[in-house]
């Protein structure tokens, strides 16, 4: 028995190295450095700073509405077609071509966006052919959207479909065969059996989306400004890493208020 | 258990595979340390004509080992923390002065420089090192505006304040940096590019403001790719930016106005890690050699501060104002200073606030 505990223990020991060094380290070092001032003293005068700018603040309001916007975009888009992703005959071969693109380097994507997108793009060159003129598309809120939502939307897709075909096809027909009819079922059983997915799809796209910066300025630029371009800023430019961490706690906080907003409440699902 | 177990070990068969093959790799392309007959070059990526360091290694006998950084910031942040031992490295001006501060450059022994008399005294003598203590020039350049000449007429943009003409409404494109920004805009108020007086920054940033609604994008390297892909029609960036998407686009043209820009140097230092001095001082040798600095100015296509190497330069390059401005302009040209941490982030403050602002 003893030995058994033993053994458990020495399987955790790879385990918990990786959470104290990879996980618990940094966050502490964020912390500690964000609670600091350049010459190393304890103070909370970042988190003063923060708070009392209005551009920060603003910054901060920018970043969770194009958070929230992205989202938004890509579960619009992605339940429906998780859902009829699942009535396919040959839905894993379909899933997979979701999934495709997130074999490619997002640098690489966003760089074919800057081809189809720019003035003399495919974009541009498709509608000259109907006889309009060429627009300006990138640098605009939209095209920022745009590759935001294109980029996250296999994050969304995935565990949608994952949850849609863990439901038994026997629910529905239950479901169908009590007098339900096609928007009933929809509504009163697939929906809320696919809740965990969309969830876990909300928390995959919401919280990096906290953070983009590379696309706020090749796709943006910069004209769309968020806490990423911030931290980045504050790290490499004006090397003042204890305002950048403070951003970065802050980042953390509100990604964990999304993490509680978003989880299962057990005592709902258990109920059978 | 057993399948898991045999792609355990299968993944680390592969891994001892990969790890050996690179090792072999690194050991016959003679990269990384090791051996004294090497020079380790930190500089940045694509600046210097690779045929060059073969010459080099066929001279001298030495192995040049080139690693690459992509920003000043970068660099000193891996010099100071001194894993690596770098032998020369090839930081901006205001890095070289923040760089000495911190103690992190080796003098150079003039006795030892054979090509010192070759640069033009005009590059040499810097505010930023002064008798050339610790650097020797390599390139230097410019910040200007680059424009296309299909959308409007040389004489549209010859200053900076032209930039702010209501004909140019969402066309203008800024390089993402506070100090080159606020620069040119500080230059039209005429004031310095090294000012610290807080109202003479306010102003500036007022001013800026109004600049808004002419600016397309806020960016960074990607200018020169949009300039010759026509997506804007006129962009402030650095020379040496201009030159490149000048060779994609025969309609863009670069203007330094003539009342004052950003004069830019990158100089070759020695920095406190360096371990092959005598590899070091033969490649500072070999790099002031004017045809060898003629070689690698027409490769670059920055401006080089050799006076003997541009001699040898092409009549086409050589006389361009483009790129080398008459006296004149040359004389209203100001060089960064570091400014210290604490004017950096007003600086840099100011530009966010800027990048803030709705159209």
């Amino acid at each position: 028995m003893k030995s058994k505990q033993q053994r458990q223990l020495f399987y955790l020991v790879p385990y918990g190295a990786w959470l104290l060094l990879f996980v618990i380290a940094p966050l502490v070092l964020l912390l500690f450095q964000s609670l600091t001032n350049a010459n190393g003293g304890l103070t909370l005068h970042n988190y003063a700073v923060y708070f009392g700018s209005g551009t920060y603040l603003r910054m901060t309001f920018n970043s969770v509405w194009f958070a929230f916007l992205i989202t938004l975009i890509t579960l619009v888009i992605s339940y429906p077609m998780a859902y009829l992703l699942n009535q396919l005959k040959q839905k894993q071969f379909w899933l997979l071509l979701v999934i495709l693109p997130t074999w490619i380097n997002l640098l690489l994507k966003t760089y074919a966006f800057i081809g189809l997108l720019s003035k003399t793009g495919t974009v541009n060159n498709f509608m000259s052919f109907f006889g309009i003129a060429p627009q300006q598309l990138l640098f605009s809120d939209w095209s920022f959207l745009l590759v935001a939502a294109y980029i996250e939307i296999p994050f969304m897709i995935l565990p949608i479909f994952n949850s849609l075909a863990e439901i038994d096809p026997k629910l529905e027909q239950a479901s169908r065969d009590l007098g339900a009819n096609k928007w009933q079922t929809l509504r009163r059983v697939i929906l809320p059996l696919s809740m965990p997915g969309v969830k876990a799809g909300i928390q995959a796209v919401f919280i990096p989306s906290l953070s983009l910066f590379m696309i706020t300025r090749l796709i943006g630029g910069n004209r769309v400004i968020t806490l990423g371009t911030a931290i980045e800023e504050h790290f490499l430019v004006t090397q003042n890493w204890q305002l950048g961490s403070t951003i970065g706690v802050i980042l953390i906080v509100a990604m964990v208020v999304t993490m509680i907003l978003t989880r299962d409440r057990v005592k709902k699902n258990t109920r059978k | 258990m057993k399948k898991l177990l045999t792609s355990v070990v299968a993944i680390l068969a592969v891994v001892a595979v990969l790890f050996t093959a690179q090792r072999y790799l690194a050991a016959k392309t003679g990269s990384g340390e090791g051996g004294s007959k090497v020079l380790n070059l930190y500089n940045w990526g694509d600046y210097i004509d690779p045929a060059l360091l073969k010459k080099f290694t066929k001279e001298t006998g030495y192995k040049v080992s080139y690693e690459t950084f992509d920003s000043n910031e970068a660099m000193f942040t891996k010099v100071k923390q001194g894993g690596t031992s770098y032998d020369l490295a090839v930081p901006s001006e205001y890095m070289i002065e923040k760089m000495k501060a911190a103690n992190l450059l080796l003098p150079l022994d003039h006795q030892k420089l054979t090509g010192l008399k070759n640069y033009d005294s005009r590059f040499l003598n810097q505010s930023f090192d002064r008798h050339n203590k610790y650097s020797v020039p390599y390139f230097w350049g410019t910040l200007g505006i680059i424009y296309n000449d299909k959308y409007l007429k040389a004489s549209d943009v010859q200053h900076w304040d032209d930039l702010w003409s209501s004909k140019f409404k969402n066309q203008v494109m800024l390089i993402d940096s506070a100090r080159d920004v606020l620069g040119f805009t500080l230059i039209t108020q005429g004031k310095s590019v090294n000012d610290k007086s807080t109202a003479d920054l306010a102003a500036a940033q007022g001013k800026l403001t109004t600049l808004m609604p002419n600016v397309k994008a806020i960016i960074a390297d990607e200018i020169k790719m949009y300039m010759a892909q026509d997506e804007a029609s006129i962009a402030v960036t650095y020379s040496g930016e201009a030159s490149e998407a000048m060779a994609n686009n025969k309609h863009l043209h670069y203007v330094v106005p003539s009342e004052g820009s950003n004069l830019w140097f990158d100089n070759i230092v020695m920095p406190k890690t360096a371990k092959h001095t005598a590899a070091a001082y033969a490649f500072l040798n070999f790099i002031s050699e004017p045809k060898n600095a003629a070689q690698n100015a027409e490769y670059i296509g920055y401006a080089t501060p050799n006076k003997k190497a541009l001699a040898l330069l092409p009549k086409s390059i050589r006389e361009d104002k483009q790129f080398y401005p008459d006296a004149k302009t040359v004389s209203h040209l100001q060089v960064y200073s570091d400014l210290g941490q604490k004017w950096t982030e007003k600086y840099n403050d100011a530009f966010l606030e800027f990048k803030m602002t709705q159209r």
